[in-house]
């Protein structure tokens, strides 16, 4: 392209590394579904922090059982706006309480995720000949497990806990990140402005964190959007199929196995937690989508 | 051709050894806990030993890899500690379930996949794609397990049109079979569709489709002869790689509707301990996504002409 | 045969066309009209961003879905296509008005035959048979001279060579007779030698099928071989329509003369005739200026006259061919001076040598895993690249290495600059051996002492990084300044001398324009006081009048540092105005070598003949003998035994040229011809190029008939 209209915009003074890339996302604001998404989002992350204060009982007391959405405890006069589980806890705080844990162990995986598949990838792009080969194969290997089949085998083997789903979420999804940064690096890996910092016997390290790492960048975090969907998606999938975080602290998946013995006569107890985990996945993938609609415009 | 097929089942092979040694190490390194395993866990050492004893359990763990192996090859996969019968007895019809319940899956979910995929990718930006992609988006955000729920709430709480539990026990009923497909088509199509539509976009800008349409090509046959042979082949490889993921699919779906199939005979044996099924399970569950990422491959260089004639 | 008598196929009237964007309505051509008459070829001819492709594709009516024809008519035969049905423009299309493309490769769908696509124009348009289609379309193949038609046929588009492919393109268009063909840059994709064939063909199809033709081209020197009549273009508007003659010998708009002024024509020389780049740079769409769009960078601009209102198409009088001008001061400018000569420059003084190539080989190992290939022990190939490279550039030299894709030429810079090793031979660069040293383990002088110019200006800055931030790696990483301060106020100096504003420092690539670009890709290179530069095609991804800026300033900075440049091209105008010495490379081997003088005048090698005979030249004063080479480019894989050229040498002398490899002959001092023909034999073979007399004003196709004389 040619010169654009931010010639008539006053030069920015040296920026921040983060302060760029955190304009990369200011850039969503002309994708209305994108906004949707941010706006869900946003709402997410905030109940999370403040859950503390929002949610009205201890998520893991037991008050009244069989309690449907909008009963009101006798006891305290509060109402259970979403109503209570099988022994007796509130489903609102429950909800609440359970949406700060899937919003610390969903961010932590992605990003070892990401930490792992990153170096994986520019290694195997950027070097190429036999960093190249075992790298592929091995990712090649780990992604012809059907995944969960993998989740079931690792987690049922080494146990569930936290550390062990953020291990087994990485060691499953690395490769694939692995595979994006890869195709990237072998693109970008042949651009001039690299092989001006060759000539100019910058080391292999600068060259993959300088120069190609940060033109990457817009692709990768589409991708992180998507992939932090998906594993919440994963850790709601392991907690239904009781591979999940260990009770008894809330969580959606789990919540959603709880209530499956009651779905018929108290379905608000399968619905409810299903909606948080679809409605926070949305967002993620409308996110995603808007951040993909604007760099494909620019 | 020859070549690159040798190659492709070389490398296949190749995967499902490293695979089988991956599983070995992670299930079958630790006699003892094999045999606690077999055993179950009120089991006393010496009864541990004498099983150990029988099944050449103390031999070294090459000689035991190799032996594991070769029944594998030959299709003994030992015997279930919880159903107390040979597990290809139980593998079996479990499979044939699951390959019904797959079959059916694709059969809905391909053809409407790329039916949508299309239409949206045909013009891109207009409000047909639009429309689309904000409803195959909303889709794929749903966990299967959670649109289980929702389908389950809508048609038989809601309306009571159909039966929410799948278990076959009076026969196969093909009531039975709606929300299972239904749920995994509900997650699944997104995926083919947003590639179809991507494709078809891509297409739809390249220069060969304007060659067509400024040959006075009728917008029909651009579609019909020009885009989609070329925006197809991508997806194709998507749906084949897709028979992975619906072997994670059906583990939440069975799990949820009690179907009998597969994915649940996997949970069920690893919620148990029943070490030998999860063997047989993961071993057949790669063969199963590793062939088809071979067929994939081999599909792919068939119809693209510039790897095919190159 | 004049104007009044023909029936014009084509009347664009008042035509506007616009696009929407977020920004709002931009207009991209504003007010154009052109008529064409049957059988006429007319050139387009203009920057990138002018407007000229547009014109085209409003003439097919395929705007895309942010474009439309916003006002005025554009009548094909009589018929206004502005107001035709989707059906009437589906049966026009590709029947009546047909195109050809940029990339022919792009514009064939992969997963069809080329039978498949080549029949369809007749099933479609004439409901014509199977049989006959496929027979008309082979028959359509062997007029546009592809041999092998049946094979051509049955085969898929990545199957044959880009020249093949343009030449089915061609086939494509012609199959429905069209009364009207477009030509988008037909040969801006392919090689020097190919597009002299296709060019051939090209002016060939008015005589041969009575064709009119619109040339859409950024080169001055291809319109003039293919089009009788020629419309230049600026900013949306057409500025200047006549015939060829009239308009490249009489031009009568400053941005026409800009134009000419900006070209190395075989007049210009770096010396004492340099070329002179237009100031400033093209407006962007929604920044047109008031008046006049040129009028920001001419130097005859009159506030009064130029700066505000329309300006109009007006006729230039006393001219016998229709010839306007949208020049609102025509009349007061001296046509005859010409404008601001360039500073005159004082040839440089060579030095010692700085660089020597000898016998240097570069060859890549090629693995062939197939079974036949490991039984019978070929498993592994060699490509050679670079094949017994001896030559030298000495301090202050311009040398430049010449040839079209394959010929080894990019290899030879990855070698130089330490990214490849050498197979064997020596580089030997300020006395000391690099051939085998990796650009890592070389000591920092020599790295800094070595730089290197890219081609393409989007891709040669960091785009994450800033200007000054991208210059300044450079000085710290060469150990020129480390304190900030002084680092900071080098950058500065090196912005002023590519002539660049100091506030540049702070933006980012995106926020500049190609060529500005380009100026901080020499500033980059220059910063470590390099005694040698290699500036790979630096010049082809730019338009025109940008390609003169940079050029001048290369050779500015060239000048006062004394550097060495190595200038890698494939176009030979450029090569002849700017090099001292020239080495041609075909195939990974150096065909001949010597001063540019030598290079320019016999004795050549057949290669190098072949090569000046496919350069445009846009001086209607030069003539030149046509020579067009049979067959493709030769892969690098599988090059020819004994002379790589041998087979597609005109001047082939027999099997010799087959077995053995062309000893090297030496006419003097450096000139050295690598080729079997006898050095006297060679000497007789007349120039290339030769002078025509500048035809009278009056006649107005003289022009063409002067490049007709073979």
């Amino acid at each position: 392209m040619t010169a654009t209209d931010s010639f008539a915009e006053p030069l920015p003074e040296r920026e921040a590394a983060l302060v760029r890339f955190l304009k990369s996302f200011a850039l969503i604001r002309e994708s209305g579904v994108g906004m949707v998404g941010v706006g869900i989002v946003v709402g997410w992350v905030l109940i999370a922090i403040f859950a503390s204060l929002l949610a009205p009982f201890d998520p893991n007391a037991t008050i009244l059982p069989y309690q449907r959405p909008g009963a009101v405890d006798p006891a305290t006069g509060m109402t259970f706006w979403f109503g209570t589980d099988q022994i007796g806890r509130d489903i609102l705080s429950r909800i609440i309480w359970g949406g700060q844990r899937v919003l610390i162990y969903g961010p932590i995986a992605t990003i070892c995720a990401y930490a792992v598949g990153i170096l994986m990838g520019l290694a195997a792009g950027y070097f190429r000949g036999w960093w190249d080969s075992i790298l592929s194969r091995v990712a090649d290997i780990i992604l012809s497990f059907p995944i969960f089949v993998l989740y079931v085998i690792v987690i049922s083997t080494f146990g569930a806990s936290g550390l062990n789903i953020v291990l087994a979420i990485v060691f499953a999804s690395a490769p694939g990140i692995m595979r994006i940064v890869r195709g990237l690096t072998l693109d970008l890996r042949n651009r001039d402005y690299v092989a001006a910092a060759q000539t100019r016997g910058e080391s292999p390290l600068r060259i993959m964190f300088v120069e190609i790492l940060p033109n990457a960048r817009g692709p990768l975090i589409v991708d992180a959007c998507l992939r932090l969907g998906y594993v919440t998606i994963t850790i709601g999938t392991l907690g239904f199929l009781g591979l999940g975080l260990p009770p008894p602290d809330p969580d959606w998946g789990g919540m959603v196995n709880e209530g499956r013995a009651m779905a018929l006569a108290f379905p608000h107890m399968t619905v409810i937690p299903c909606l948080a985990i679809s409605s926070l996945v949305l967002g993620l993938n409308l996110m995603a989508d808007g951040l993909r609609e604007i760099s494909i415009r620019d | 051709m020859l070549i690159f097929f040798a190659k492709r089942l070389g490398y296949l092979v190749f995967t499902m050894v490293v695979v089988s040694i991956l599983v070995f190490l992670v299930l079958e390194l630790d006699p003892g806990s094999v045999a606690q395993k077999v055993l179950g866990p009120y089991s006393n050492a010496e009864q541990r030993q004498i099983w150990m004893e029988a099944n050449g359990y103390n031999d070294p763990n090459v000689i035991r890899y190799f032996r594991w192996l070769g029944n594998f090859v030959i299709g003994d996969f030992g015997m279930s500690s919880r159903f107390k019968v040979p597990v290809i007895d139980i593998l079996g019809p479990r499979l044939a379930s699951t390959g019904i319940l797959g079959l059916g899956v694709l059969a809905v979910m391909v053809p409407l996949a790329l039916l949508l995929g299309v239409l949206a990718g045909m013009k891109e930006g207009s409000v047909q794609d639009r429309v689309i992609s904000v409803f195959s988006i909303a889709t794929t955000s749903i966990p299967e397990f959670a649109s289980g729920v929702f389908l389950v709430a809508i048609f038989v709480l809601g309306l009571g049109w159909l039966p929410g539990v799948s278990n076959m026990s009076s026969g196969f009923d093909i009531t039975q079979m709606i929300l299972p497909v239904g749920a995994l088509v509900m997650y699944g199509f997104g995926y083919i569709q947003r590639m179809t539509r991507a494709s078809m976009a891509e297409v739809m800008q390249t220069h060969y489709i304007r060659t067509a349409v400024l040959k006075g090509v009728p917008s029909g046959q651009v579609i019909m002869k020009h885009a989609l042979r070329n925006a197809l082949i991508a997806p194709f490889t998507v749906i084949m790689l897709q028979i992975n993921w619906l072997l994670s699919g059906v583990i939440v779906i069975e799990y949820l509707f009690a179907y009998k199939g597969f994915g649940s005979l996997l949970l069920e044996a690893a919620l148990n301990k029943d070490i030998f099924v999860i063997e047989a399970c993961t071993m057949v569950a790669v063969f199963v996504a590793v062939t088809t990422q071979t067929l994939a491959d081999v599909g792919y260089m068939y119809l693209n002409p510039r790897i095919r004639f190159s | 045969m004049t104007a009044e008598t023909r029936m014009p196929v084509l009347e664009i009237e008042n035509l506007c066309i616009s696009y929407y964007t977020r920004a709002g309505e931009i207009p991209a051509v504003v007010d154009y009209n052109l008529t064409i008459y049957e059988g006429e070829s007319v050139g387009i001819v203009g920057e990138s961003g002018c407007g000229k492709s547009t014109v085209a594709m409003a003439i097919m009516r395929y705007m895309g879905s942010n474009g439309g024809i916003v006002g005025g008519s554009i009548k094909f035969k009589g018929r206004d296509i502005t107001h035709m049905s989707d059906e009437e423009l589906r049966q026009m299309r590709g029947s009546e008005i047909a195109m050809i493309y940029q990339e022919p490769m792009a514009a064939l769908n992969p997963s069809l035959t080329i039978g498949a696509q080549l029949m369809e124009v007749p099933i479609i348009h004439e409901g014509v048979s199977e049989k006959e289609a496929y027979e008309r379309s082979r028959d359509m193949l062997s007029d546009v001279k592809l041999p092998d038609a049946d094979r051509v046929m049955a085969a898929y588009p990545h199957q044959i060579s880009g020249g093949q492919q343009q030449r089915v393109v061609i086939a494509m268009a012609l199959l429905s007779k069209p009364a009207l063909l477009l030509l988008d840059e037909p040969t801006t994709a392919l090689d020097v030698t190919v597009e002299a064939g296709i060019i051939e063909l090209i002016a060939e199809i008015a005589s041969r099928f009575g064709t009119a033709q619109i040339f859409i081209s950024h080169n001055l020197g291809l319109v003039r071989e293919t089009c009788d009549r020629i419309c230049v273009m600026y900013s949306g508007e057409a500025v200047e329509t006549g015939t060829i003659d009239d308009v490249f010998n009489r031009m009568r708009h400053p941005y026409t003369r800009g134009l000419f002024g900006a070209i190395p024509l075989p007049s210009a020389n770096k010396n004492d005739r340099p070329l002179v780049a237009i100031p400033g740079q093209l407006p962007l769409p929604h920044e047109r200026p008031d008046g006049c769009n040129f009028g920001p960078r001419c130097e005859y601009f009159d506030a009064g006259r130029c700066g505000s209102g329309t300006i109009a198409m007006r006729a230039v009088p006393d001219s016998p061919n229709p010839h306007e001008t949208r020049c609102a001061r025509f009349e007061q400018i001296d046509w005859d001076k010409r404008p601001n000569l360039g500073k005159v420059n004082e040839p440089i003084e060579l030095g010692d040598t700085v660089l020597k190539i000898d016998n240097m080989r570069k060859y890549y190992e090629l693995h062939d895993h197939s079974i036949k290939a490991m039984l019978s022990g070929k498993g592994t190939r060699y490509v050679k690249a670079n094949e017994t490279l001896s030559f030298e550039a000495r301090k202050a030299e311009i040398v430049a290495i010449v040839g079209e894709s394959g010929c080894g030429k990019s290899t030879f810079a990855k070698v130089l600059m330490g990214l490849e090793t050498a197979t064997e031979g020596k580089i030997i660069f300020n006395n000391h051996e690099i051939q085998d040293t990796e650009v890592q383990l070389r000591p920092r002088e020599q790295v800094s002492s070595l730089q290197m110019v890219f081609q393409n200006p989007n891709d040669t800055l960091n785009p994450s990084m800033t200007v000054g931030s991208q210059i300044s790696r450079v000085i710290r990483k060469f150990g020129v300044e480390s304190d900030p301060d002084k680092v900071h106020d080098r950058v500065m100096r090196l912005l002023d001398l590519v002539k660049l504003p100091r506030d540049f420092y702070y933006r980012r690539p995106r926020q500049l324009s190609g060529g500005q670009k380009q100026r901080v890709g020499v500033a980059r290179a220059f910063a470590g006081h390099p005694s040698m530069v290699i500036a790979d095609e630096p010049l082809s991804a730019l338009d025109v009048s940008v390609q003169a800026a940079v050029t001048e300033l290369l050779m500015d900075i060239q000048r006062d540092y004394g550097t060495t440049l190595l200038f890698i091209s494939h176009d030979l105008s450029v090569v002849r105005y700017l090099a001292d010495r020239v080495v041609v490379m075909y195939l990974g081997q150096i065909m001949e070598q010597g001063t540019t003088e030598e290079i320019f005048a016999p004795p050549y090698h057949p290669y190098t003949e072949a090569l000046l005979s496919a350069v445009p030249i846009a001086d209607t004063t030069v003539g030149k003998r046509k020579i067009v080479l049979e067959g493709n480019l030769p892969s690098v894989v599988n090059p020819p035994i004994g002379c790589p050229f041998h087979t597609r040498c005109p001047r082939k002398i027999g099997k010799i040229c087959e077995d053995e490899r062309p000893p090297v002959l030496s006419d003097g001092d450096g000139h050295k011809i690598a080729c079997h023909i006898a050095l006297d034999e060679l000497r007789k073979i007349e120039p290339v190029f030769f002078t025509v007399k500048p035809p009278p004003p009056s006649d107005g196709e003289g022009a063409t008939t002067a490049v007709g004389a073979e």
